[in-house]
């Protein structure tokens, strides 16, 4: 069974003649463990599609199921259930919450979704140790570095059982070597059989993921080839 | 790459032998660059005829030949590493030809185009992040040197996104013979014969 599936996608803002078609059509599955890399200019439609994939908003047509489930099924508490349990966001500007420790923001969606406080800690301190940052459990946002921070907004999203990442420009304005650092964590989530999607115009992000889709005025114009492997790459450098 | 500054380099850590400085020289560039063994032995010998380097007397270029940097060596390398590339002249860039003439082409949508080269050079990108991905961060000389393959290609795909937005906003007129005196400066300049022949092909 695809982690999310959009089958024929479209979005629609305002009538007549202010009307702007920000997905047109838009077809695309991503399977458990993958990581998709959705590329495109600024108005190409990237964030609408996250959103849409996330159920934070609602296609104007088309479906989108998560791990099978038919969002247009759902009541508006299972869609919140399901935002809650199911999937995990990562945005540009982390949206930490600024009074909270960075085991306490990890741990937020655990607890809003019923889970004791004790048990939540648990988990977070989990995740926490897993990216790294167990030294930085007991700190605020403000006492992180922008690594750090985005780590931890990592930790956030895929603590508890989310089977799906959905990603907007994750390395946000963090410099090269930590948009990396924030790569290989996203990649590492994915390898323990999450579903990811990435979007940016970063091409050196998109880079890696398994599969880069383009958009372009919210129409999936084109997508990468399954690559040759590593080896195709040796003559090059030596020309 | 520069073979006779890498071994000068490697020579600074003490004397080694040719295969020792081969084998050294792949693993401190990531081995991205193979070198032969016969490549190592002449460049030795040049940099020896030049007093850069000195052997230890032995005859011939057996492996058994042991090489050591002089204090010319130590200051040819200096000045080496100090020394900018040449980055001034505009590199033989095909990809621009190409999309010049793309826009002047009857029939073909340059924006086209313009997504043929980026989903490739993605691909290359996808490829060399692979291998830093399996590589893990330990090896520091090959993130560099892969670091830089990036950055090349990232700037490719960013010229053809600027290529793109800026073609769209205001179009080259597809009628008519690409302008001679701009094509003819770029063509003096990047030393790179316009596929001209490939205009007419399309339009006959």
């Amino acid at each position: 069974m695809s982690a999310l599936e959009l089958i024929s996608v479209s979005k629609v803002y305002g009538s007549g003649a202010g009307e702007v078609h920000a997905l047109r059509a838009v077809e695309l599955t991503v399977e458990p463990g993958e990581l998709v890399a959705v590329m495109g200019p600024s108005g190409s439609g990237k964030s609408t599609l996250l959103t849409i994939a996330g159920s934070l908003e609602e296609p104007t047509s088309g479906e989108v199921t998560v791990g099978g489930l038919a969002l247009s099924q759902l009541s508006r508490n299972q869609r919140a259930a399901l935002r809650r349990r199911g999937i995990g966001y990562v945005f540009q500007d982390f949206n930490l919450l600024a009074g909270l420790t960075a085991a306490e923001n990890v741990s937020l969606p655990l607890e809003l979704d019923g889970i004791s406080v004790r048990v939540a800690r648990v988990a977070a301190l989990e995740v926490l140790d897993r990216l790294g940052l167990l030294e930085c459990a007991d700190r605020f946002p403000d006492e992180l570095s922008g690594g750090e921070r985005q780590r931890v907004a990592i930790g956030r999203a895929v603590v508890g059982e989310r089977r799906l990442l959905l990603a907007d420009e994750p390395s946000g304005a963090l410099d090269s070597v930590n948009g990396e650092s924030v790569m290989r964590l996203v990649r590492a989530t994915c390898e323990d059989g999450v579903a990811g999607v990435v979007v940016t115009h970063d091409a050196q992000l998109a880079s890696w993921a398994d599969r880069v889709v383009f958009l372009r005025d919210g129409r999936i114009v084109d997508q990468t080839a399954v690559p040759d492997g590593p080896e195709s790459l040796l003559p090059a450098p030596a020309r | 790459m520069s073979v006779p500054h890498a071994l000068l380099a490697l020579l600074t850590e003490g004397p080694k032998y040719g295969l020792q400085l081969r084998r050294q020289f792949e693993e401190r560039t990531g081995e991205v660059w193979p070198l032969n063994v016969g490549q190592v032995y002449t460049t030795l010998q040049r940099l020896e005829r030049d007093g850069l380097v000195e052997s230890d007397g032995a005859d011939g270029l057996g492996p058994q030949k042991s090489f050591r940097i002089t204090r010319a060596g130590a200051v040819e390398l200096d000045n080496w590493l100090r020394t900018p590339p040449n980055l001034s002249s505009p590199p033989r860039d095909e990809l621009v030809i190409k999309v010049l003439v793309a826009t002047r082409v009857p029939g073909v949508d340059v924006h086209d185009v313009i997504q043929a080269h980026r989903r490739h050079v993605v691909e290359l990108m996808q490829e060399w992040t692979r291998i830093k991905r399996d590589a893990g961060t330990e090896d520091v000389s090959l993130a560099l040197v892969l670091d830089a393959e990036l950055f090349r290609l990232d700037s490719v795909i960013r010229w053809l996104d600027a290529a793109d937005s800026r073609l769209r906003r205001s179009p080259v007129e597809s009628a008519g013979p690409a302008r001679g005196p701009v094509v003819e400066q770029i063509r003096q300049r990047s030393e790179v014969a316009l596929p001209l022949k490939l205009q007419e092909g399309v339009r006959r």
